[in-house]
Formats: structure tokens, sequence, C-alpha cells
């Protein structure tokens, strides 16, 4: 499933996140959206997958499911691990009464087996690790199948070895589903495990639009600032708050 | 001039016109989001759209939770109100009519209203806090990316269970109600129990019962598509879900008067 995107535009009130954004991302690539924090990376993914309405543009989406891992992963803290993963499947119109109980146990089991989390079926969120219930809404998000998957900040708040895991799971779905997708990220690892694009926004714009080995190697000066990590440059931290 | 329009906007009457004007805008988006909601849930309601192991689950919530509380404030309501009357309707030889007077006033607003608050305080706060942590918690976002309706998924049992449960919640604490005022009415002014039995059905009309149910199932609808309303228009963080529960709880006083006032214009005037 491709996406394309055209000249978009979003506002928040008077403050304008993103002006006049256009880029495309083919089928089973991985596209990794970098910036400054309040740059609108998450706004970018939220319009994709329709939370929230563009003011103008185009987003094109070739037919398909869209499945998000979200940034503090989200998931229901009332339900414990199955049922949060078999959710979808259970309430969804197009698959409700599809699946018996026991073919519902056999998808959880192996989603949970494709990100290494077996046999927690039972356990409520709050009894899973940061890192857990980051893969536990992996598996969440893919057990539809999804041919696109949009990953906010998949690596936030997570410690070096787990960002680790996570990475390697981006890069396993991207093989085993061939799902188009796209990540939010600020980790420099993420960028160059994971994706074949990088786009960089900044004050509304995109300011960089290529691949992740001339992004770190022959970049603009956006990009020398961000992956250098330096103060001084034309990004001031501070003036792009949504 | 123009330093004159500049002081206007740092003087105090400018900074309180700007705050009149956004908590009437507030008022006024929540007013409406509340409409847009309730029909939505009506348009799920109507088309059969009901998830009803969510709805059986929500209505065990809302009567296991709320009944402790309910029969307390409805009880000791009524122990109060026996005592305070009781020995001066003795006195003037009305002994007969304590009964009716407490049945009366039970079935016709003591029970549903006492219940509403005790229901308000125990459900309607829960629901909009917990619909308020789903929200500053992406989980509302998780909903609608997972393709499910956050209306029909959290608002429309909880509404549900609201206006089946509420008038059972409602008969069981008048009914307990009356019984206390009973006993409290013999310790407190020595009102013989079949006097005041007898009378007690004398007060109970067919009329009062059934207004009474129907006001207590609108009073549980309200109660609960307010609060899930208060809760889906929660933002931020910690603050946001505290303002959400306040304003639930508020919104649900005011709302359950009023609807109490015009059941009471509609039927007995």
């Amino acid at each position: 499933m491709s996406i394309e995107i055209k000249n978009l535009r979003k506002s928040f009130k008077d403050k304008v996140i993103l002006n006049d954004i256009s880029f495309k991302v083919d089928d089973g690539e991985v596209l990794a959206v970098v910036g400054l924090s309040g740059a609108g990376k998450s706004t970018v993914l939220k319009l994709i997958c329709g939370l929230t309405k563009p003011d103008s543009g185009e987003i094109i989406l070739s037919k398909g499911d869209i499945a998000m891992v979200f940034q503090y992963s989200a998931l229901f803290d009332s339900l414990n691990v199955f049922e949060n993963i078999a959710f979808a499947l259970k309430e969804r119109k197009e698959f409700k009464n599809k699946y018996s109980e026991a073919e519902l146990k056999d998808i959880v089991a192996q989603k949970l087996k494709m990100v290494g989390l077996e046999g927690i079926e039972e356990k409520m969120p709050h009894e899973l690790s940061g890192g857990m219930q980051k893969r536990v809404s992996f598996a969440r998000a893919i057990v539809t199948n999804p041919t696109t998957i949009l990953y906010d900040e998949p690596t936030a708040g997570l410690d070096p070895v787990s960002s680790t895991i996570i990475e390697d799971y981006i890069v396993r779905l991207k093989n085993e589903l061939k799902a188009t997708s796209i990540v939010v990220t600020h980790q420099l690892s993420t960028i160059k495990r994971c994706a074949d694009k990088v786009i960089m926004l900044y004050n509304e714009k995109i300011v960089y639009n290529g691949t992740p080995y001339d992004m770190i190697h022959n970049g603009n000066e956006y990009t020398k600032q961000f992956v250098n990590a330096k103060i001084e440059g034309p990004m001031k931290v501070g003036t792009t708050e949504e | 001039m123009n330093s004159l329009h500049n002081l206007f906007k740092q003087s105090a009457t400018y900074n309180l016109y700007r705050l009149l004007i956004k908590e009437v805008t507030d008022f006024f988006e929540t007013l409406g989001e509340m409409g847009i909601r309730f029909l939505q849930v009506l348009k799920f309601i109507l088309k059969g759209e009901l998830h009803w192991k969510k709805i059986i689950d929500e209505c065990s919530r809302f009567a296991w939770d709320s009944l402790p509380i309910t029969l307390s404030i409805v009880g000791m309501s009524c122990i109060i109100i026996a005592m305070q009357i009781s020995p001066e309707m003795v006195k003037q030889g009305g002994e007969k009519f304590v009964g009716t007077l407490m049945a009366l006033i039970v079935t016709r607003e003591l029970g549903a209203i006492m219940a509403g608050f005790a229901i308000i305080s125990m459900i309607g706060s829960s629901y909009a806090s917990e619909i308020a942590t789903m929200r500053v918690t992406e989980q509302i976002d998780a909903l609608k990316v997972l393709k499910v309706d956050p209306i029909k998924y959290l608002f429309v049992p909880k509404v549900a269970a609201g206006f089946i449960m509420m008038p059972i919640v409602v008969i069981i604490a008048s009914l307990f109600g009356i019984v206390c005022g009973g006993i409290a009415a013999h310790l407190s002014a020595h009102v013989s129990k079949l006097n005041y039995i007898s009378s007690v059905w004398q007060g109970l009309y067919v009329k009062d019962i059934n207004v009474c149910i129907l006001k207590s199932a609108f009073f549980g609808a309200a109660i609960s598509l307010i609060s899930s309303c208060c809760g889906y228009l929660a933002f931020g963080g910690a603050k946001g879900v505290g303002i959400a529960t306040t304003k639930a709880v508020v919104w649900s006083f005011v709302a359950i008067t009023i609807i109490d006032y015009l059941i009471a214009l509609i039927f007995f005037f």
C-alpha cells in the first residue's frame, strides 16, 4: 500500500503546524519522519490514519488496512493482553463472529510469538514493563495483517537494549508482512536500521527528503545540526511548539 | 490610540471580559457536544447495534457500585425527615398520615433525587474519569485506529445501563427509605407499625410510581451521557482528568435538577 501526501496543511487554532507538505512512500518502504519536538511529526501520522483532518491538501492511500503503534502503547488498561490483541477481531464489524474463541487464541498466540512474548495472555497491561507493553501493542497492531503500519516514537522511553529489540521487530514486520511503514523517531539508530527514506520537518516544512545514508553523511545544514545534536544551527528549539 | 488600545488589553476588565467569553464559549461547546453524542447514542440504540455483553457488565457495575451509597443516603434522609415530622404530626393528631406523607415524599421526590446525587458521585465521576483517562492516554485514538466506534463501544452501554438500572436502584432505595422512615417514626414518636404501613398504602399512587420510574430512567441516562461526554472532551494530563470529573459532577447535578423540574411541570401541574 503506497501513501502519497500532497500539499498538506494543518493548523491548531491560529498556529500552523504543517504547511504545503508533500511526500510519497512506496509499497513496502519504511519512511522515517524526524524533526525537533513539536515539529508536527505525530500530526503527520494522525492525519494519515484519520484521527485528525487536514485544513487542506490530499492524502492518497491505496487499498488496505492501517495500524498504528502509539508512543506510550495505548493498551486498553481494563483488558488483559489476550483481549487487547484480539480486540479488533472481536469488535470490528468485518471480523465480528468470524473467528471462534479457539481460533482467536491461536491467532493471539501466534502474534505474541512473533513479538517474542509467549504465555502472557492473561496478564494485565500494568503488569508488563514498558518494552513488553510496546511489543504487545505491536502484536495488537498486526493482528489484522495491515498493509500500512504507523509507528509513533516506538523506542521512546526505552533502554538501548529494548530499543534494539523494537527496531528488530520493525525490520521483521517490514520483511514478513511487506507492510508500508512510517516511523516517527528521534533515534539515529532507528533511522539507520529501519528506514529506506527520511524526511525532516522544521518550521511547518520538509527541510530534508532523502536516504538515511545521505542524511547522515551528506545532508544539509538542518540534518547536520540534528545528526550532531548541536544547539547552534538553523533550527531553534522551542520555536515550533504545537 | 495604539497605546490606549494596548493599555485596555492589559487591563483587568479586558481579562475578565476574555475569561467570560471563554467560559460562555466552553459552555455552549460542551452543550453542543452533548447534543451530538446524544443523537449518536440514540442512532445506535434505534438501529439495535447494541453490545449486550458490555451492557450487562455496565448494568452490574452501575447497580452494584451505587446501591450501598444510594441506600445509605436515601435511608438516612428518610430517617431525618421521619424524626422531624413524626412528633409534630402525632401532637397534631395526624399519626395516621405519617406513612402517607413519607410515601409521597419518597416516591415523588426524595427517592429519585437523592439516588441521583449518590449515583452522580459514585458512577458519574467514575465514568468521566475512566473515559478521560482513556482520552489522555490515547486509548480512544487506539479505538478509532482499530476502527471501533468509541461512541458505540463506550457511550451506548453506559447510557443503556443508566436507563435500565437507575429505576431499579431507585425502587429498592425508596422501599428501604420508607422502611427506615417507619422505624424512625416508631422510635421517635411511637407511631404504630400497623398505622404506618396502612397509611403508606394510602400514600402510594400508581401515577407517582410510574413517574418515579420514568424520572429515574431519564436521570440514569442523563448522568451516564453527561459523564461520558465530559470524559470524552478531556485533554491534557492528570489535570485534564480532574477537570473532566468535576465538570461531569456539576453538569449532572444541574441536568437532573432541570429534568426533575420539567417532569414535575408535565405530570403534576
